[in-house]
């Protein structure tokens, strides 16, 4: 096993073969970072369910009571708690994958795999994703509301959302580093993405002509086709899927040179 | 395992583990902070600042030829080969750049130019216990910390009561590592680290950790795994365990290599062109390892016999004077603790001399003081030693100067007897002996 170490310049891609090696270190910080996540608190894996249960309560007041926006249709409860969890994964694992190389000591003291840090919460927050997740099927029973023939698109949609945190996760994390401006900036980008997003209110309010446009927002796509797999409200929205599929898959590359351009530095700069 | 790598000791004996060609490797020390001194300087400054800022974090991954001054290279030009099965000491001053050479090897860092072979699979130790989380159990840390330090679940698993066994915890393993004693956590973790059998092994100043006992066990199982026929670079500043542990070592002085040759050469070297280097009057202005952000208090210091004759070379049981000079301009300072340590060859201190502790008088230090401090009948075993000063008031560090000389002691008539011989130990205790007491 030879192996030569000296300057690298350019830029390259991901080294997979590399990556595989490094699944058992990459297992246990996954892992780690479930088992530590909700210790020494009261109610544990309960707060993946109130973060999203309770905006739901607040926007059904406030958006749906008062402002009274149009839910396609659907008690407002579910039609926003559809897209709460969607959401509320692709925000906490975008803003866990954001802050995931700052201040970690890990970087100046062990080699191993750089893309690995941020792709941590990208994969622990799914485990929040899934107790989110069947909350909605509790209130899908509670509504008496059956999924239709396109849930299984739902699995594909669920690829997307994690394809894309983890996308905007290597950007993010690798400009944070170097730019703590991004720390400060995302928690407040993820309110303005947020309301960007049709979280509360139905992608159907976009005008016909914007559709395809508005699609290149990747997490726009996912919201609506979770709503449509689950709820079947409107058919599977593919002018908003593809379109933001595409842009998720050039986020993912071009995170991912510009992360592997960075990395060299991380340990000079943590 | 252990008939597999002697196998494999004979097959590569004679092949380079690692080669090394001259590398270097530069850094940016701090960005400095500019100082406005007019209101609309401020201003103007603060509203442009943050193009400014942009362009100083940009620097932090771009190098311009102009920008010299903030530069350092915290290693240049450095070749050296290691074959399969050596084992070898780096030694050198702090900062001399033996960590960076570590990282480079351990591509935690880049090199900035030159470039390195490494042929075989490494593990490198820079610290023990990353990625240990205080929420986790003993258990759950040794397996995150294995596969961490490059272990596969399966090597852990085969390796755990082993392990578990080794720190001595087996009771409290169950138990999240942040109820654990420092002394546990670092024992957990050295455990973790000394199972592990890489081809090539890097090793950073680890062992300077947990109590005596464990030290020795620790020192053992290095001595253990040197036998093995693997590969090791081990940094330390423990020239003991340098000289018992390595085959080589290599003298790093500001980022180059100065020195290489056996280890008993290499420390001799060492120790020996720090008491060459020293005098026994030292200038303290300009002292390059004054820490940073403290003034300079301390102007100079003397080490003066009981002849009152300035040398650098004692024996057992003669008295040490040290002489200090120092000036605060434009402030009084009043009574601060003055702090002379000894260190020995370990970087260890072994003991500390405090104006504080040592004296009730009060003082002033207005534009020039001198003053000095005895040292009777100096016991400590034969060897090379270094000095620390530092001047404090209220617990803050005015100015702290480290490795400021050094100074040798050499076998002496301590107890005034004209016996010689060897004594163990690390230093002549004073006192009586009562061998006739009335039955």
């Amino acid at each position: 096993m030879k192996k030569i170490i000296e300057s690298k310049k350019g830029l390259q891609f991901i080294d997979w073969k590399e990556l595989f090696l490094y699944r058992h270190l990459f297992f246990f910080l996954v892992w780690r970072d479930v088992k530590i996540r909700y210790k020494q608190t009261i109610l544990g894996f309960t707060w993946a369910i109130i973060k999203p249960l309770f905006s739901m309560i607040i926007f059904s007041i406030v958006f749906g009571k008062m402002a009274k926006v149009s839910s396609d249709g659907l008690p407002y409860p579910i039609f926003s708690y559809a897209a709460l969890v969607p959401w509320t994964y692709f925000s906490t694992a975008m803003v866990g994958s954001t802050n995931s190389l700052v201040g970690n000591n890990m970087l100046s003291k062990i080699y191993f795999p750089r893309l690995v840090i941020p792709a941590i919460p990208v994969l622990a927050y799914l485990v929040d994703f899934v107790i989110a997740f069947s909350l909605l099927g509790v209130l899908m029973i509670y509504f008496g509301i059956a999924p239709n023939y396109n849930i299984i698109f739902l699995p594909l949609l669920i690829l997307l959302m994690i394809f894309t945190a983890s996308g905007i996760g290597m950007w993010l994390s690798s400009l944070a580093i170097q730019y703590r401006d991004v720390k400060f900036a995302t928690t407040f980008l993820t309110q303005l993405l947020m309301y960007a997003a049709p979280v509360v209110w139905p992608a159907s309010m976009i005008p016909e002509k914007y559709r395809i446009i508005y699609g290149f927002y990747p997490i726009a796509g996912v919201i609506e086709g979770f709503r449509s797999a689950l709820l079947g409200t409107n058919p599977m929205p593919w002018d908003l899927i593809i379109p933001g599929a595409i842009s998720s898959v050039v986020l993912w590359i071009t995170g991912a040179i510009y992360f592997k351009y960075k990395e060299r530095i991380f340990a000079d700069v943590v | 395992m252990q008939t597999l790598y002697r196998i494999k000791k004979d097959i590569t004996m004679n092949d380079i583990a690692i080669k090394v060609e001259n590398l270097s490797k530069r850094y940016r020390i701090g960005l400095q902070e500019k100082m406005h001194n007019t209101l609309f300087a401020t201003l103007s400054s603060w509203a442009k600042s943050p193009l400014s800022n942009f362009k100083d974090l940009r620097k932090l991954t771009s190098f311009n030829e102009e920008d010299g001054e903030d530069i350092i290279w915290a290693i240049k030009n450095i070749s050296f080969d290691v074959r399969a099965g050596e084992v070898v000491g780096i030694i050198g001053k702090n900062g001399s750049g033996k960590s960076t050479l570590l990282k480079i090897l351990s591509e935690i860092t880049d090199p900035t130019s030159g470039r390195a072979m490494i042929n075989g699979r490494v593990s490198s130790l820079l610290e023990v216990g990353t990625g240990f989380h205080p929420e986790l159990t003993g258990r759950e840390n040794i397996y995150l910390n294995g596969t961490i330090l490059g272990m596969t679940k399966h090597e852990v698993d085969t390796k755990f009561d082993e392990i578990v066994d080794f720190s001595g915890i087996e009771k409290f393993i169950d138990t999240p590592a942040k109820r654990y004693s420092s002394g546990m956590r670092v024992r957990l973790a050295f455990a973790v680290a000394a199972h592990l059998e890489p081809e090539i092994l890097l090793v950073d100043e680890v062992l300077s950790v947990g109590d005596a006992e464990f030290q020795q066990k620790c020192l053992d199982k290095m001595s253990e795994v040197t036998t093995s026929g693997r590969t090791v670079l081990y940094v330390s500043h423990n020239m003991p365990s340098i000289e018992a542990l390595c085959h080589r070592a290599l003298l790093l002085e500001k980022g180059q290599l100065t020195f290489s040759g056996t280890a008993a050469e290499t420390v001799s070297h060492y120790l020996g062109k720090k008491i060459l280097s020293s005098q026994s009057h030292t200038d303290l202005s300009d002292h390059p390892h004054r820490e940073a952000k403290t003034s300079s208090l301390l102007k100079s210091l003397k080490l003066l016999n009981s002849r009152n004759e300035g040398t650098n070379s004692f024996k057992q049981g003669e008295n040490i004077i040290f002489e200090l000079e120092l000036s605060a301009r434009n402030h009084i300072l009043k009574t601060p603790d003055i702090l002379i340590s000894i260190l020995d060859n370990t970087e260890r201190i072994i003991c500390q001399f405090s104006s504080e502790f040592m004296s009730d008088e009060t003082f002033d230090i207005v534009d020039k003081k001198n003053l000095q401090c005895l040292w009777n009948a100096c016991p400590l075993k034969p060897g090379t030693y270094s000095i620390e000063l530092i001047v404090k008031k209220f617990g803050k560090k005015l100015d702290h100067i480290t490795d400021v000389t050094a100074f040798e002691i050499t076998h002496g008539d301590f107890y005034h007897n004209e016996k010689l011989g060897e004594i163990k130990g690390s230093f002549l205790p004073g006192g009586k002996w009562k061998l006739n007491l009335p039955v």
